[in-house]
């Protein structure tokens, strides 16, 4: 598998009382051609951040003040800003989370694939047109010839977060950034639109950047996991491993609190406290305030990188201490 | 060029921007619907509202010459719109002419309503006639001031919400200090400097007008650049200056139809407090109220020149304030209907 996307170093800051804090703070990241990475972590942990990141989206005052971000070979953070326009929506697209206000309400849903195509392409209208119609076959929306004229408020979530779906893939994009895609819809509709990414996925051979906090959505789609903690990645492994062998206290913490059905009547397991805000990250390992392993080291110095096992690495003392036992 | 080939130009500009617009409405469903629902729910204010544009309309085509009875040499040669045309009588304006001319200094003055249908003025002049003239001169002070002020408001109010910081700072501290002085006070002295004529009463009244709306056009754009349609317009690699002109000023036009209209009447009775000042436009309602109020004091009481022009500016405001209500109804989208 040759590589797609290789971030080093990756820092995004924005402005606060204290002086500048680091919502993403060294993070590196490695995905190859057509390989569903997904990024988890709970709310405030910087999965969007990184996202918008990697199109130079952050939205000010924030900005990425260090790093390296490599997409097939070409460094996105010193291209000129006309040069990353042309790359945004050609070689990297996004979808957002609300479908509901991610489309423009004044205007037909057609009309904006077709700007989406003739930004990048010099077609003719009536081209693009065509394609748009191809496109919304593709991505599953019944009755395209009039649903192209259609205004957002007419379609359903579902229908909507297709459009957006159609918009992003109009391209062939290499990198597709998903931003919880299938959080706001209908259980049912996850389903479906899961299963349309993987199709599509497949079709393009693109890779996909998957954001979510659904270790279920991780499940559907994912080839390997990332999970992310206070703007650091705490774990990276293959989706099996992670889901069967979790090395990290914080990745262990999260499937223990996916509710089951069989431990009916139980309590929820749970993760004590919150993401601490940036401007409080403790010293040394982030989760040692929520850690329920946590000992001396902890407080003290940052993790290193341990290996548990092929292309299964974690940042913990604890588990580290646990390899170099064996 | 005279003054009068200019209103003949314009008049033909409002037909082709008016055939221009109706074409556009035509076509694009939303807005066909937005027309449809407004004849339905104010049928009779936008029939009021299009008597006087007509009224204005007829008061706006001029031509010089013409077959005109009993005309002197002057007027002759005088340029004429249809309006005055129309009561255009003989020269020998009489009590039993139903529609006369102008006789100055008459005997005829203050005639009570009667062989004229509205009566006349204190200089024998026909009221019904000046108050038919009045219609032009409200709607020009209401069309061109909000065609000035909404274009300003929307320049100011997108860059300093679209592009914050110190476009922003620099908006908000002009919008600030434009209406920390008194609006009159600032009124006056405009119309001092730019000399008394139509235009500048206009230009003065869109100085003192536009700051609402660009506060308005600020914050709505503060709201729609946060939306992620533009954050996906922005993901795709759609430029700044496309975002603003395909996306963010669509989505601002209902509140520029919205407030064209509700500022329209606003506009039409400021200039009457103008004509009280003595800085109106000659020959506004304004004026008439203005001169009529000196003659209320007279016994038998001269009340029907007051009340032919109080009448019509009511009547201009009420409709299109009714319409104006209708508008925003219409065109507001947490109103708009779903269909299917």
């Amino acid at each position: 598998m040759s590589e797609l996307l290789r971030v080093r170093g990756l820092t995004t800051q924005f402005p606060s009382e204290e002086g500048r804090v680091s919502v993403v703070d060294r993070l590196d990241l490695d995905m190859g051609t057509g390989e569903v990475l997904a990024l988890v972590g709970e709310s405030g942990c910087g999965k969007s951040m990184t996202a918008l990141s990697l199109l130079r989206l952050v939205p000010k005052p924030g900005r990425i003040a260090a790093g390296e971000i490599r997409l097939g070979g070409a460094d996105l953070l010193s291209l000129p800003v006309p040069e990353m326009r042309k790359v945004r929506g050609r070689d990297i697209a996004m979808i957002f989370q609300e479908p509901m206000t991610s489309l423009n309400a004044v205007a037909t849903v057609g009309s904006q694939v077709i700007e989406a195509i003739r930004l990048h392409e010099k077609v003719s209208k009536a081209r693009a047109r065509d394609r748009v119609r191809e496109l919304f076959g593709r991505v599953g929306i019944p009755d395209p010839d009039s649903r192209i004229n259609a205004y957002p408020h007419q379609l359903s979530g579902g229908l909507k977060q297709r459009v957006m779906i159609a918009m992003s893939l109009a391209m062939r994009p290499k990198l597709l950034v998903a931003d919880e895609p299938t959080t706001a819809l209908d259980v049912t509709i996850q389903a479906q639109i899961l299963g349309l990414l993987r199709e599509l996925q497949k079709e393009i051979g693109m890779g996909i950047l998957l954001i979510t906090h659904d270790l279920g959505v991780v499940n559907e789609l994912a080839d390997r996991v990332a999970v992310m903690y206070a703007g650091r990645i705490v774990e990276t492994a293959s989706r099996e491993a992670i889901l069967a062998r979790p090395a990290h206290p914080y990745t262990q913490g999260l499937l223990a609190s996916i509710p089951v059905l069989s431990r009916h009547g139980e309590r929820l397991k749970e993760i004590p406290g919150v993401v601490p805000s940036p401007a409080d990250w403790p010293r040394g390992c982030r989760f040692s305030t929520r850690c329920p392993r946590v000992y001396a080291p902890c407080a003290e110095h940052e993790p290193a990188e341990t290996l548990w096992g092929s292309g299964h690495r974690a940042w913990c003392h604890a588990v580290a201490d646990e390899v170099g036992d064996d | 060029m005279e003054a009068w080939m200019i209103s003949n130009a314009v008049v033909a500009g409002l037909a082709v921007a008016g055939l221009g617009a109706a074409v556009v409405v035509r076509r694009n469903r939303l807005w066909r619907e937005a027309a449809h629902e407004l004849v339905r729910r104010r049928p009779w204010a936008l029939m009021v509202v299009a008597a006087y544009v007509l009224v204005a309309l007829a008061d706006s085509v001029y031509w010089e010459g013409g077959d005109l009875d009993g005309a002197d040499r002057v007027s002759q040669h005088e340029a004429m719109s249809l309006l005055d045309r129309a009561f255009h009588g003989t020269a020998e304006a009489s009590y039993s002419a139903p529609l006369a001319d102008f006789e100055f200094y008459g005997e005829r003055s203050l005639e009570r309503p009667g062989g004229h249908l509205l009566g006349t003025d204190i200089l024998g002049r026909d009221v019904l006639y000046l108050t038919l003239k009045g219609a032009r001169v409200a709607l020009l002070i209401g069309g061109v001031t909000s065609a000035i002020a909404i274009p300003l408001a929307l320049f100011f109010g997108i860059a300093a919400g679209y592009f914050g910081g110190r476009i922003d700072d620099g908006v908000f501290f002009l919008i600030s200090t434009l209406s920390a002085i008194p609006g009159l006070l600032l009124l006056i002295a405009l119309i001092m400097v730019l000399g008394q004529s139509t235009l500048s009463v206009c230009l003065a009244l869109a100085v003192t007008s536009w700051v609402g709306f660009c506060r308005i056009a600020r914050g709505e754009t503060f709201k729609l650049r946060e939306l992620e349609f533009v954050q996906a317009a922005r993901s795709l690699g759609v430029s700044e200056a496309r975002i603003i002109v395909r996306h963010i000023l669509p989505n601002l036009i209902h509140l520029v139809v919205i407030t064209y209209v509700l500022m329209f009447s606003g506009l039409v009775l400021s200039e009457a407090v103008l004509s009280w000042l003595g800085i109106g436009i000659e020959g506004s309602w304004g004026q008439m109220i203005v001169q009529a109020s000196d003659e209320l004091s007279r016994e038998p009481v001269v009340w029907w020149n007051l009340t032919a022009a109080g009448a019509a500016l009511f009547g201009l405001i009420l409709a299109v304030n009714f319409v104006g209500d209708a508008v925003r109804d219409v065109l507001d989208p947490r109103t708009l209907r779903e269909d299917g």
